[in-house]
């Protein structure tokens, strides 16, 4: 799956756009950016409801390639700035964190983890 | 053998730039070509280190030592020091305020992740002086 899919399934919007055509392996729904750093693999797509800068820093250490905030949220503009420095697409759904999950493991974007 | 050596201050008023110094950390080991698996694992347990010192200590310095086959990281704060330092190891123990969680952190992952992804880790804290972190992530072919 691509970042252009994603795009698709959650109905989303483009806050700032990276590269779109950015391969996407696995997925991740957290708003604790512990349990994101302790358990996720590589290229991944993180969704959360959290807005601040520690959700791009987070993103940006784990080589992640695009963020999804749910409910149609969109962080200050500090925080897209951060975004665009670090070649990070961030994106908006109205979709709800669990809809939102759901939709893209029923297009066939796993967890990553061994059991998922 | 020789080194390169860094020196960060990190902020501890304003928890929206905790991170800045693994940031450049992780820019700066790109650059040297160093691979992407060590990268992260630095990034990683330095940003945890970074986001506990701006949470619990009112920040602290950071120095960094890049060897070829290895990346040594010391993370030195005056905070209050850690009472039980075994159970600040464990997976879902922690002391941060509820504020901390509302932005992300405090679940307990900070010290277990930090040990996670390092080679070696030594903890050297007294009540009421401060911290002292000793972190070092090996670099595998």
């Amino acid at each position: 799956m691509i970042v252009r899919d994603i795009i698709k399934i959650l109905e989303a919007d483009i806050i700032t756009a990276a590269d779109l055509d950015v391969e996407v392996k696995t997925a991740c729904g957290s708003d604790m950016m512990s349990d994101v750093l302790a358990y996720v693999k590589d290229q991944s797509v993180l969704l959360t409801g959290l807005l601040n800068p520690q959700v791009v820093r987070t993103a940006e250490m784990m080589d992640m390639r695009c963020i999804v905030f749910v409910r149609g949220k969109v962080p200050d503009q500090s925080v897209i700035d951060l975004a665009k420095d670090m070649d990070i697409t961030l994106l908006k759904t109205h979709f709800r964190l669990f809809t939102a999950c759901g939709k893209l493991y029923s297009s066939g974007l796993r967890g990553g983890c061994e059991n998922e | 053998m020789s080194s390169i050596n860094l020196h960060y201050d990190v902020p501890g008023d304003d928890f929206t730039r905790a991170g800045e110094a693994s940031s450049e950390v992780k820019r700066k080991l790109k650059q040297l070509g160093y691979n992407s698996d060590a990268i992260r694992r630095v990034a990683i347990a330095m940003y945890e280190a970074e986001i506990n010192m701006v949470i619990h200590a009112n920040g602290g310095v950071a120095q960094v030592q890049i060897y070829p086959d290895r990346v040594d990281i010391q993370m030195k704060d005056q905070g209050p020091g850690i009472p039980d330092v075994e159970k600040a190891m464990q997976e879902g123990y922690s002391t941060a305020p509820d504020n901390v969680r509302s932005l992300g952190f405090g679940a307990g992952m900070g010290l277990p992740n930090i040990k996670k992804y390092t080679d070696e880790m030594r903890i050297e804290t007294e009540i009421g002086k401060g911290t002292d972190m000793y972190l070092s992530v090996h670099v595998k072919e």
